[in-house]
């Protein structure tokens, strides 16, 4: 079976490694509370979704 | 090879994921919606929609085709008695999703299945039956024949000089 000849040398591994980025999420701003959301979710806070109440938010206690 | 098997396993055996669907469906037959992961919603909807189309008639075989997956009387009988009237008018898609974010362990993205019928707030302004929408355009439908009529006219004056042109 075929081997690596030469280990990778840490600048070539890391030069591999910039093209692996995290992505930006798309927040949003909810239509109803204005809190941060991600698109095609229910707001996390109010419950709204597509400007109106999907589901009911759980009450803080 | 899996080529053209395109349903999600969901990492089960074939048993242990109908034992699950079973489960699943009848928890939302009980409680009209469920939480859930993204992958199970979307694989429960095209089990659980048929058996509320079977719903809408009320007879003995259906009850028993039902039974034979859902395996639970008291689901049976919820839904015929009761789903079953509610979603008379709705010709198909009794379920909505919707996405509610990541779950905390494994980032598994979380949603809700629900009974269209069943939630109160959710579009119930748009209430009533959906103007039917059609992607027909009628000026073109118009178009077609009158086209003919002047291609085939056109013809004649055509193939008239010619014939003329011969004698």
């Amino acid at each position: 079976m075929a081997h690596p000849k030469r280990k990778i040398s840490k600048t070539r591994r890391d030069k591999r490694r910039t093209h692996y980025k995290a992505a930006i999420p798309n927040v949003v701003n909810c239509s109803n509370c204005g809190a941060p959301t991600l698109y095609h979710r229910v707001c996390s806070e109010c419950g709204y979704y597509k400007g109106q109440l999907a589901i009911e938010p759980k009450v803080k206690g | 090879m899996r080529h053209g098997k395109k349903f999600n396993h969901l990492g089960r055996k074939s048993a242990h994921r109908k034992a699950m669907l079973a489960n699943m469906a009848c928890s939302l037959i009980e409680h009209k919606r469920i939480k859930t992961t993204l992958a199970k919603a979307k694989a429960l909807r095209p089990y659980v929609e048929p058996m509320i189309t079977r719903s809408k008639v009320n007879t003995t075989h259906n009850r028993r085709t039902v039974f034979s997956y859902l395996q639970n009387k008291e689901a049976v009988k919820e839904l015929f008695d009761e789903i079953g009237g509610k979603v008379a008018a709705r010709p198909g898609g009794y379920t909505r999703i919707l996405r509610t974010g990541f779950r905390l362990g494994d980032a598994a993205e979380m949603c809700i299945i629900e009974l269209v019928d069943y939630n109160e707030t959710m579009g119930a302004k748009s209430t009533g039956a959906k103007k039917k929408r059609t992607r027909r355009s009628k000026a073109k439908a118009e178009d077609a024949p009158a086209a003919d009529a002047t291609e085939t006219a056109s013809d004649a004056s055509t193939e008239a000089p010619a014939e003329g042109g011969e004698s």
